[in-house]
């Protein structure tokens, strides 16, 4: 017999890797572009070959880009900090070793709040991405083939507490992780082709602490996804606790189309991956003055910015959520809205149409240029409804053969009538608006 | 013998037009033919017509050759990646690799005008401090073809030795340029760490490896040193610091005080080999040289702590080998290089690393510190490379643990990170050559090639060749 279910408690920490976008690789001088290389293979060295001989020189870049965004959440810098080897064998990993941080990373002990409370940010590190690899079937053989495009492509790994309560705040962190890390403008986040990858580690108890187990879904590439296998994880281990049995401590994949978690790999212990000092590499010396200038460059972050806008313009925040993906059109929405509140529009109005009719611009475009446009489809918005339905009614008394041959199937004559509904009225129409009101018109 | 003349007499003769680069070339390829059958110093040797086709371009660009290394015909130990010849690192698994790049060493050595011959024998992966260890034919010593070249450069010092070649690239992660040179009768250099470039080289530990120049004098390693430095953007590790022109001041009259570490002239020393390095001490002090006695207590841990890291970064650096991409299965691993591996990966090992690695590493920092305490109170360090004469051939492969002891005097300069001189300094009575090693600061390279240069203005050790050529 089992004692009625209990009340569980999820815990669950996130790690979050995401690809830096670089102009090249964590450490060597090839192209860092693996989704868009025309070929596979194509962007390689010796070094990130592993060839012998080759070493690795580390990217200022990355590590200026890293320590950013654990300025941005709030983490403390180690000043002095280096990079280890990490020791496995994987025929994406040419190296026999990927080059990470262990004991030291750059960032450590920040935090991110979130709808339901604040989430601690256990470390943010720096390493190499792996080869990717292709298991296909040519010529009725089945092969894997390795694609090095991808290795040696700078990684940054953001790890969190078991902070997370529920599903829902783990996708709200990563959505919220995923906007700074494009505020910044140092990483693109496309999860469909795993710039960005999700693993949660997933436990219940009765009360907060943790438990003696925990369960590992790797590989997550959506954030709907993570909250679906979290909670379904939810369900499984909480029917697992009321039999009084402990979750087996393993490695889970999410199965999207069956909508279940399945066990990939069980732990029977901790791997050992033989970390220690890369020695190609010298260890890295940080001034606070160094730290203190890149914490000035940090442009201000998503939230600032919505309050900002809020307290500005009274920007509502489901729009401001929408348009602040985009770091470089963030100063030129703020000149826009106080263009427009200087004309007298409502700068949540520009919003609402930036999104809804998705008005186009760019870094070169004027704030007049946007003002115009939602000023032109504003004005389509206001085309009197019954002029429309006037005219529409005059266009179709003039051509009764259009509508007879309409009404006898030929669709096709839409087009000519549209074009004489546009005739006589001179402003620039909402032409969807006109269609549907002429189908109306003809289907009456 | 034209190989028998320094680099800077054919440098003279090639630029006069009284010999040329093909005539040298083709003396290299005679006597390479007719010794290496018997001392295995090659495992690769380039095709001779397209090498004489170089030469002859070189010849015809004498008169505005930059380098005096140009035209002048060299070998690399096969550890260094090349675009000419297979590279195997003296291994099985990775014959008949062809790179496709070539180390920054050879890339400088090309662009200077020297002209490379072929890849030198050594132990496989630089393990072992014999050229017993290769999977090709065991190298033999010039001196006694019964007796081991040392190694793990073995095949470079037995090439220059024998005049097979004018000069070679050697690589000392724990004395493996020092000790062949001084079973050979040749000059070798270990640099400071950094002061050479590593990009190419296949690494065996890579905080201690360096690339250095061998040659039969202390003036050829000068000038080949010359070309070969520099900080290098593909090397993380390479530095320019005190970068000079060894050339200059080489014949400088100089007045230093040399240290004699006295842990180096314990128990373990070879009575035959002190003396004779007590001879070269005698004759330093004759020139003028004050001579001082210094205490480097810890150098007694100084092997293990060259070991401990030289075999933990050894166990990371062989994981590439694992024939999916390029080379062959490594079941080939040698007994030695598996022993290494399996050392290394103990003492990097969750709940041993502490222990072993981690202390090693804290004794390497101990280590370092009072190397610079006795820096304080000299301005070089004069010891012996070896405890003991080149061994029979078999006798150090059958005792692994004898056969680390051989680097009781080398390795632990690399793990400080110093610059190493070997030079000749004389022979035993059954005609065996003797070397005595200079040590100086991190980046103190000139200071140690004028004290040797000096030394071998007053002797002629360094001139005498092996009876095989004779």
């Amino acid at each position: 017999m089992t004692d009625s279910p209990k009340n569980y408690q999820l815990i669950c920490g996130l790690e979050v890797h995401a690809e830096l976008k670089t102009k090249s690789k964590m450490f060597c001088g090839c192209k860092n572009d693996p989704f868009h290389a025309p070929k596979p293979n194509l962007y390689t060295c010796p070094t990130c070959l592993g060839m012998p001989g080759g070493l690795p020189v580390p990217n200022k870049k990355a590590i200026e880009w890293t320590i950013k965004l654990g300025l941005a959440l709030n983490c403390k810098i180690n000043l002095f900090s280096k990079f280890d080897r990490k020791h496995y064998f994987y025929p994406d990993l040419p190296k026999g070793y990927q080059i990470s941080q262990y004991d030291i990373p750059f960032c450590y002990d920040g935090y991110m709040d979130t709808s339901e409370g604040r989430v601690g940010i256990t470390r943010i590190h720096l390493e190499e991405d792996t080869g990717k690899l292709l298991h296909k079937t040519i010529k009725n053989e089945k092969v894997s083939l390795v694609d090095f495009n991808r290795g040696g492509v700078p990684l940054v790994e953001v790890v969190t507490e078991p902070d997370i309560k529920t599903a829902a705040q783990a996708a709200e962190y990563g959505r919220k992780l995923r906007k700074i890390i494009r505020y910044l403008d140092i990483g693109n986040c496309d999860m469909q082709k795993g710039g960005m990858r999700l693993e949660a580690n997933i436990s219940l108890n009765e009360t907060s602490d943790l438990p003696e187990y925990k369960v590992e879904v790797k590989n997550i590439n959506s954030f709907k996804y993570m909250e679906q296998a979290i909670n379904y994880e939810m369900k499984r281990q909480a029917v697992l606790l009321n039999d009084d049995k402990i979750p087996t401590q393993e490695t889970r994949g999410w199965d999207a189309n069956k909508q279940v978690t399945f066990s990939q790999r069980t732990k029977e212990s901790a791997e050992d991956y033989r970390y220690f000092p890369d020695p190609d590499i010298p260890p890295l010396q940080f001034t606070k003055e160094q730290i203190e200038s890149w914490k000035k460059d940090l442009p201000s972050l998503p939230e600032q910015v919505i309050s900002d806008w809020k307290e500005e313009f009274n920007i509502e925040e489901r729009y401001s959520q929408l348009l602040i993906d985009n770091v470089q059109a963030k100063a030129l929405l703020g000149s826009i809205f106080a263009a427009a509140q200087k004309e007298n529009v409502k700068p949540n109005d520009i919003a609402k149409e930036i999104i809804n009719k998705n008005i186009r611009f760019d870094k070169d475009s004027k704030s007049q240029e946007v003002i115009a446009a939602y000023q032109q489809l504003h004005q389509t918005d206001d085309l009197d409804s019954s002029v429309l339905t006037k005219t529409i009614g005059q266009v179709l008394a003039a051509n009764q053969d259009a509508v007879t041959k309409y009404q006898a199937g030929k669709t096709q004559v839409i087009g000519f009538l549209l074009g004489q509904v546009a005739q006589k009225l001179p402003q620039k129409l909402d032409m969807s608006l006109v269609r549907s009101e002429l189908l109306k018109a003809l289907e009456n | 013998m034209l190989l028998d003349k320094s680099i800077s007499q054919l440098a003279k003769l090639l630029r006069s037009k009284k010999v040329s680069s093909v005539d040298l070339v083709t003396e290299a390829y005679d006597r390479i033919a007719d010794l290496n059958p018997q001392l295995n110093s090659f495992i690769s040797l380039r095709d001779k017509e397209e090498v004489i086709k170089e030469a002859k371009k070189a010849d015809e660009g004498i008169d505005q050759a930059t380098s005096l290394l140009h035209g002048i015909p060299y070998s690399l130990k096969d550890a260094y990646v090349n675009k000419e010849t297979q590279t195997t690192c003296g291994s099985q698994v990775l014959d008949g690799f062809n790179s496709p790049y070539e180390a920054t060493v050879q890339k400088k050595l090309k662009d200077s005008g020297a002209i490379l011959i072929g890849k030198n024998n050594l132990d496989a992966w630089g393990h072992g401090g014999s050229t017993e260890n290769t999977d090709y034919k065991v190298g033999k010593n010039p001196w006694d073809i019964t007796r081991i070249p040392g190694g793990s450069s073995g095949g470079s010092a037995a090439a220059i030795s024998s005049r097979m070649i004018s000069f070679s690239i050697g690589e000392d992660t724990g004395g493996s340029i020092r000790n062949p040179s001084s079973m050979c009768n040749t000059s070798g250099l270990k640099v400071s760490y950094g002061r050479v470039s590593r990009y190419g080289t296949i690494s065996y530990a890579s905080s201690l490896d360096s690339v250095g120049p061998m040659a039969k004098s202390v003036e050829d390693l000068a000038l080949v040193l010359k070309n070969i430095i520099g900080k290098d953007k593909l090397d993380a590790t390479s530095s320019n610091n005190n970068d000079t022109d060894y050339l200059t001041d080489l014949n400088k009259k100089v007045s230093k005080t040399i240290g004699l570490p006295k842990e180096f002239f314990d128990e373990g020393l070879d009575p035959k080999v002190k003396e004779i390095i007590l001879k070269a001490v005698k004759k330093y002090e004759d020139a003028g040289h004050k001579v001082v006695e210094v205490s480097i207590p810890l150098i007694k841990y100084g092997v293990s702590i060259y070991y401990l890291t030289g075999l933990s970064e050894t166990s990371s650096n062989m994981a590439r080998y694992d024939g999916v991409r390029y080379g062959h299965s490594r079941q080939l691993l040698s007994d030695e290089t598996k022993r290494r591996i399996m050392l290394g990966s103990y003492a990097l090992s969750a709940g041993y690393a502490d222990e072993l690695y981690k202390k090693a590493q804290q004794a390497r920092t101990k280590l370092i510190e009072e190397f610079t305490k006795a820096f304080k109170e000299c301005d070089v360090l004069l010891a012996p490379v070896t405890p003991s004469i080149p061994a029979k051939i078999g006798e150090l492969i059958n005792d692994p643990l004898k056969s680390f002891l051989e680097d009781l005097y080398t390795g632990p300069i690399n793990v400080a990170g110093l610059t190493s001189l070997s030079i000749p300094a004389g022979f035993t009575q059954d005609k065996l050559p003797v070397g005595m090693q200079l040590i100086g600061k991190r980046f103190h390279e000139a200071e140690l090639l004028q004290l040797g240069h000096a030394y071998q203005q007053l002797t002629n050790w360094h001139l005498e060749k092996p009876s095989i050529i004779q």
